[in-house]
């Protein structure tokens, strides 16, 4: 079986959930390549032998410097194509899900999401969907190749294998509609303090915080736990903390040892960027909150009075 | 400048979603409702269409007849007129079959600006204009927070993983829209009086000249296999604070090792 995994990558460095795909596609049996495309990107691409690619396609253009989908809908087309492909793989981002759609209306392929898992069983490949809120597990199917899969982010963590990976690069041909997009604008907020997405702790807080001050306490509470701090999409709409810190659907993926939720409703677009997390610890004063229904520990409480507290309590154990 | 807005009809948001056993899709029988963040796109939707004076607002749908229920809800929002793709051979269709279909009646509709909210609340997938763009090989800009149309071009403000993106991409295009992007205005009761006597065609596959095979399951290339329940996170426990909730936290967390 071959099997493609498309590799994202940005500010030179491939993204950490992309490569845990390529870690899970191993599962599958048989060798694993990767897809890098972008522009001076070959060096990039060569890295991903380390997390298991025995091949990487490349395609360096500078029509592929912007990370837009519809060029790559192209370039993919032309690989699977060619190559004779049977399985493409995504982590889930905004750039992966547009390019996967693209690619799966380009090419009439199957396309399923949400997955968690995937597995071959009596000779099918069959994935596994979280649906509706994560009340359901779906065993979904392709029923033609090439299936084109999105997985959420986080789901599976790069395995390093320290193997070298076989650079293959591509010719690349675009469609006039593909390149009718045009990228005018890209800012990029630097975050301050740690990544969230390297966090052992994460912090968070959404609109139970009450005001934008609310995060002062936030902050205090992940420095003496040594961590990071996050933020709902809510509270960074409402300019209460920056973009780099939102975790959700619509921001970062996260999944660290301890995820201390504070005034965060959990909401499933938020659910989707923390879910990974190993032990999760809300704090909200509504009892009906959804966090509680997956959080390990949940105090039903006013923040206010219970994160100083605890930031203290911290401290003193720590000494 | 004409519009098209794709919405869809999901179960109301009060209602326990599940997946029916015997079919394994979507129960659809109870309440329906609106997809939420379609009526962002509604909006923004009427807000561009009243800003140039002219045009038209289409909204075009793929669903059970019942679903001209919603339908109205966004013509009483103030959109002109609706259109229903309504078919027993496409229930079941999956991002391949529901995109060559609503594309057929986007092409003949043949709209200036193509529009979707970004969600669907009911399959929590987050794909279906990418393929609908690219079956019209049109421009694509998705998760648009922000959206300005003039001189012939459609341009969008974003926010992704790393910040903030602006594309822009010449008209036709098509747009998805982020819920931050607007405030959707509720239907006034002259608009809601008004939608029942707006154009509402339904129709089907046949209508539009979509072979059979390219709908439901035969048009799909993805299977629903089996359903079973998630696996359980763990224990969970809630506890009301009594005043020791600080105590409790650091209690656990010394349990678990993490402090």
């Amino acid at each position: 079986m071959s099997v493609v995994v498309f590799l994202e990558h940005h500010e030179g460095e491939l993204q950490k959930g992309s490569l845990g795909i390529l870690a899970k596609a191993g599962q599958l049996g048989g060798e694993v390549a990767g897809v890098v495309l972008g522009s001076g990107v070959e060096e990039l691409a060569a890295g991903a032998g380390r997390y298991g690619a025995s091949t990487v396609y490349v395609a360096d253009d500078a029509k592929l410097e912007a990370p837009l989908p519809q060029p790559r809908v192209d370039v993919l087309a032309q690989l699977v194509e060619e190559k004779g492909i049977e399985t493409v793989l995504f982590a889930q981002s905004i750039l992966s899900a547009d390019l996967a759609a693209g690619l799966a209306a380009r090419l009439d392929a199957g396309l399923n999401w949400q997955l968690v898992d995937i597995a071959t069983q009596d000779g099918a490949v069959v994935g596994k969907q979280s649906a509706l809120g994560d009340s359901v597990l779906v065993d979904v199917g392709w029923t033609s190749t090439p299936r084109l899969a999105l997985f959420r982010a986080g789901i599976a963590d790069p395995v390093e294998t320290g193997g070298t990976a076989t650079v293959e690069k591509l010719d690349v041909t675009f469609q006039e509609h593909s390149l009718a997009a045009e990228m005018l604008e890209q800012a990029h907020e630097e975050s301050s303090g740690p990544s969230i997405e390297d966090a052992d702790i994460i912090v968070a807080g959404g609109r139970g915080l009450g005001a934008p001050e609310g995060f002062g306490m936030i902050e205090e509470l992940a420095k003496a736990l040594g961590g990071a701090v996050a933020a709902t999409r809510a509270v960074v709409d409402a300019g209460w903390y920056p973009y780099s810190a939102q975790v959700g659907q619509t921001g970062k993926n996260v999944s660290p040892v301890l995820y201390v939720a504070c005034g965060i409703s959990g909401a499933i677009q938020h659910k989707v960027g923390m879910q990974g997390s190993k032990v999760i610890v809300a704090i909200n004063k509504d009892p009906n909150a959804p966090i509680f229904e997956f959080a390990d520990l949940g105090i039903v409480g006013d923040v206010q009075t219970i994160v100083p507290k605890l930031t203290e309590l911290v401290r003193a154990r720590k000494g | 400048m004409k519009i098209a807005v794709c919405v869809k009809q999901v179960p109301d948001a009060a209602a326990t979603k599940r997946i029916d056993p015997g079919t394994k899709r979507l129960d659809r029988s109870g309440e329906g409702s609106l997809n939420p963040v379609d009526a962002n796109a509604v909006e923004e939707a009427l807000r561009i269409r009243d800003a140039s004076g002219e045009g038209e607002v289409v909204l075009v749908s793929l669903g059970p007849e019942k679903a001209l229920d919603s339908l109205r809800k966004a013509l009483a929002m103030g959109a002109d007129r609706a259109l229903l793709i309504s078919d027993s051979e496409a229930a079941g269709s999956d991002l391949v079959a529901t995109s060559s279909l609503l594309a057929k009646a986007l092409e003949r509709e043949g709209a200036d600006l193509v529009l979707f909210g970004q969600q669907a609340s009911d399959s929590d997938g987050a794909v279906l204009w990418a393929a609908v763009a690219e079956r019209l090989r049109l421009p694509l800009i998705s998760q648009a927070a922000e959206l300005t149309v003039a001189g012939g071009a459609v341009t969008g403000k974003r926010q992704t993983e790393f910040g903030y993106d602006v594309i822009r991409a010449p008209l036709p295009a098509v747009v998805a829209v982020a819920d931050s992007i607007n405030e959707p205005r509720y239907p006034s009761l002259k608009g809601i009086m008004g939608a029942k006597k707006k154009q509402q065609d339904v129709l089907s596959l046949a209508d539009l000249g979509i072979e059979p095979e390219r709908a439901g399951t035969t048009g799909s290339r993805t299977e629903v296999l089996a359903l079973s329940d998630p696996p359980p996170r763990g224990e969970t426990r809630k506890l009301e604070d009594d005043g020791t909730g600080a105590e409790k936290i650091v209690e656990f967390l010394v349990e678990k090792r993490l402090v």
